[in-house]
């Protein structure tokens, strides 16, 4: 069992994901964040791999990633910083990405290198599912990585079904159809997650995009197993000086 | 090699290796709507009459095919400029703004959203909702909307809506990005109409299709002219590639037609100011398709240089990578100080002053050896108008 499957295993409600863009707000602050957000609570890392081009994020988490590889972040870079984090970090920690620095690292080099290092699981939005299942589905596989798909209210019944039973770990939903950091009103959404949960989905279900602070943490695990939080502990982390302390000041703040 | 595939991708929309659609699960819905239905609502009596009395009356086709005598007689050789720049708005890419608003009103959408580079495609997309009376919005480069400002102002004109790209390296690659955000917050109403054979399958292959019409003209025309609808030489400059696919797509299987595309060198391919897509790119996924891409060896896209805004993107459309890699196109490149003396020797040889795009692909003849009896055709997709700046600044002006 993996990882993530265990954390479900053990606690089915209020699963407080955190995304962080790595290299953000410093090169070096990914695994001092990571312990940060232990110390503070949170069930799972998903750390976000800066690119040039990311169509499925809005501006905050754009900007982010623009100032981590400004840092001089890398693919490379993250591994190197990864090597010793299973040393202090216990949680959960996924990757999330675009396909096109992935290809250049090497697909099958990326996911041995990622397994070897204690990552779990990969969220890529832009890998559609005819590639996944013909090309590099077998491949995650083979290195006992999660892989997550998205799915929107805009997401037919049958094709919930069909991103459920490839996924592993849990499922992602997007609570509209938006790009990450727009505000959501949180009752349209309370009804697309009770559809969801109606489903009996053989995952369990995490709720991403416009979860602010524990208001809206609430509201969307209440019809979900818990909640992913990006955009808004981005903005906590610009400027911060000491990370840490941010982190832990604003994941308190949320639980 | 496949040349059957430059028409025809598969299911997935792949040609050769590249191409698919690589889209979050946002866009799902909207582009499986569009690959379901475009088929079937282009291939429409009802469409196809309103497209194409649209296409005469209101674009201007045919657009001629000239013989242009003395640059001929200067290359000692016959060639013939397919007329896109006689087109109203100036280019070719009114053919697929056409297209896809009537399509987009076919399918119930209340909004069009484009991205633009140096304002051509915006232009055209903003010029085509103005005549159905649908509203437009823009998405341009900071950048660009600073250096293209007569561009600007004719699509506000035209009632569209400029909105200016800040995020990235602020042009086209950015605007497009910020058009594909916009799709995924307003999924319902809203058609994207992207200007270049580029973006997720079915975008290259609609688009390709709505610029087909030049090659289908010019096998008309050229028999008229020759008694032979096959040339021996076919030249188009290709950024994305859309007049470029628009030209080709009916000599492909043509196997005796050299298809010659010319990409911008800009300051030179080894300057690290290029925009030679082929010659600097490797495989990689942008902007929704696999195609090949500029970028670092850690996988982030850069931002290509060329003169011509029209040709600086950092990839190529999928059918352009797949026609390179099996060698059945020729890809050639011409830099920022040849294209703009290709420019002035047409203006003066021919009284025509081409588009910074066009100069590119004429500056390509200069790098391929004609006999006396070869037939040559190059496709002139724009007019040089919005070009002036650059021209007066090469006059001393």
């Amino acid at each position: 069992m993996s990882r993530i499957q265990e954390l479900f295993k053990k606690k089915n409600k209020q699963v407080l994901n955190v995304y962080v863009t790595a290299g953000y707000p410093q090169l070096n602050s990914t695994v001092t964040i990571m312990q940060a957000l232990q110390n503070s609570g949170a069930d799972l890392i998903e750390l976000g791999m800066p690119y040039s081009d990311p169509l499925a994020d809005g501006p905050v988490i754009q900007a982010s990633s623009t100032i981590a590889l400004q840092n001089g972040m890398t693919i490379r870079k993250l591994f190197e910083q990864l090597k010793d984090m299973r040393s202090s970090v216990q949680l959960p920690v996924i990757l999330m990405g675009y396909m096109n620095p992935i290809l250049q690292y090497g697909f099958e080099k990326f996911c041995a290198d990622a397994a070897a290092m204690g990552v779990d699981g990969l969220i890529l939005p832009d890998l559609p599912e005819f590639e996944f299942e013909n090309e590099y589905g077998p491949i995650i596989k083979k290195y006992k990585l999660d892989f997550i798909f998205l799915v929107t209210p805009e997401t037919t019944p049958e094709r919930v079904k069909r991103l459920d039973a490839l996924s592993t770990g849990f499922l992602y939903a997007v609570s509209s159809s938006s790009t990450t950091g727009k505000d959501q009103n949180m009752g349209g959404v309370s009804a697309y997650l009770q559809r969801l949960q109606a489903m009996e989905l053989k995952n369990p279900v995490l709720v991403g995009f416009g979860i602010k602070d524990k208001a809206s943490f609430d509201a969307a695990s209440e019809f979900a197993n818990g909640a992913i939080i990006g955009t808004a502990f981005i903005r906590a982390l610009d400027g911060a000086t000491d990370v840490s302390a941010a982190t832990e000041q604003f994941i308190r703040s949320v639980k | 090699m496949s040349t059957t595939i430059y028409q025809k991708p598969d299911a997935q929309g792949y040609y050769g290796q590249f191409g698919g659609a690589y889209i979050p699960e946002m866009l799902h819905r909207n582009v499986e709507e569009l690959r379901n239905q475009y088929k079937q609502i282009i291939g429409s009596k009802d469409f196809r009459d309103e497209y194409q009395s649209l296409l005469r009356d209101y674009v201007g086709r045919p657009t001629p095919l000239y013989h242009a005598v003395r640059l001929s007689a200067q290359f000692n050789t016959n060639i013939y400029l397919k007329r896109e720049d006689l087109c109203h708005t100036g280019s070719h890419k009114l053919n697929n703004a056409l297209g896809q608003i009537l399509l987009a009103l076919r399918l119930g959408k209340k909004r069009i959203i484009a991205e633009t580079g140096a304002g051509q495609h915006g232009v055209a997309t903003a010029t085509v909702c103005a005549l159905k009376g649908i509203e437009c919005i823009v998405y341009m480069g900071e950048k660009d909307i600073q250096r293209q400002a007569p561009n600007v102002a004719r699509m506000k004109m035209l009632g569209a809506t400029v909105i200016p790209a800040t995020s990235g390296s602020k042009t086209l690659k950015d605007a497009t990005n910020e058009a594909i955000r916009d799709w995924i917050n307003n999924p319902n109403d809203t058609h994207y109409i992207i200007g270049s054979v580029v973006g997720p399958h079915p975008y290259p292959d609609m688009v390709a299709s709505f610029q087909s019409v030049i090659s289908e003209e010019i096998r008309k025309q050229l028999k008229e002219k020759t008694g032979s609808e096959l040339p021996t030489h076919v030249f188009a400059c290709v950024g994305g590639g859309s007049n470029a696919a628009g030209t080709f797509y009916h000599f492909t299987e043509e196997g005796s037609v050299k298809l010659v595309a010319v990409e911008a060198a800009g300051h030179g391919v080894d300057s690290g100011m290029s925009a030679a897509t082929t010659r600097l790119g490797k495989p990689g996924v942008l902007h929704g398709s696999k195609s090949l891409v500029m970028q670092t060896e850690d996988g982030q896209v850069v931002e290509p240089h060329s003169i011509s805004a029209g040709l600086d993107y950092p990839g190529i459309g999928p059918m352009h990578a797949n026609l390179f890699t099996s060698g059945r196109g020729t890809f050639l490149s011409a830099t920022d100080e040849e294209a703009v003396r290709a420019a002035f020797n047409l203006t003066q040889q021919e009284g025509i002053i081409p588009a910074l795009e066009s100069s590119h692909a004429l500056a390509g003849l200069h790098q391929v050896s004609f006999k006396k009896d070869d037939v040559v055709v190059l496709c002139l997709s724009g007019r040089g108008d919005k070009d002036m700046a650059t021209y007066m600044q090469a006059m001393g002006l």
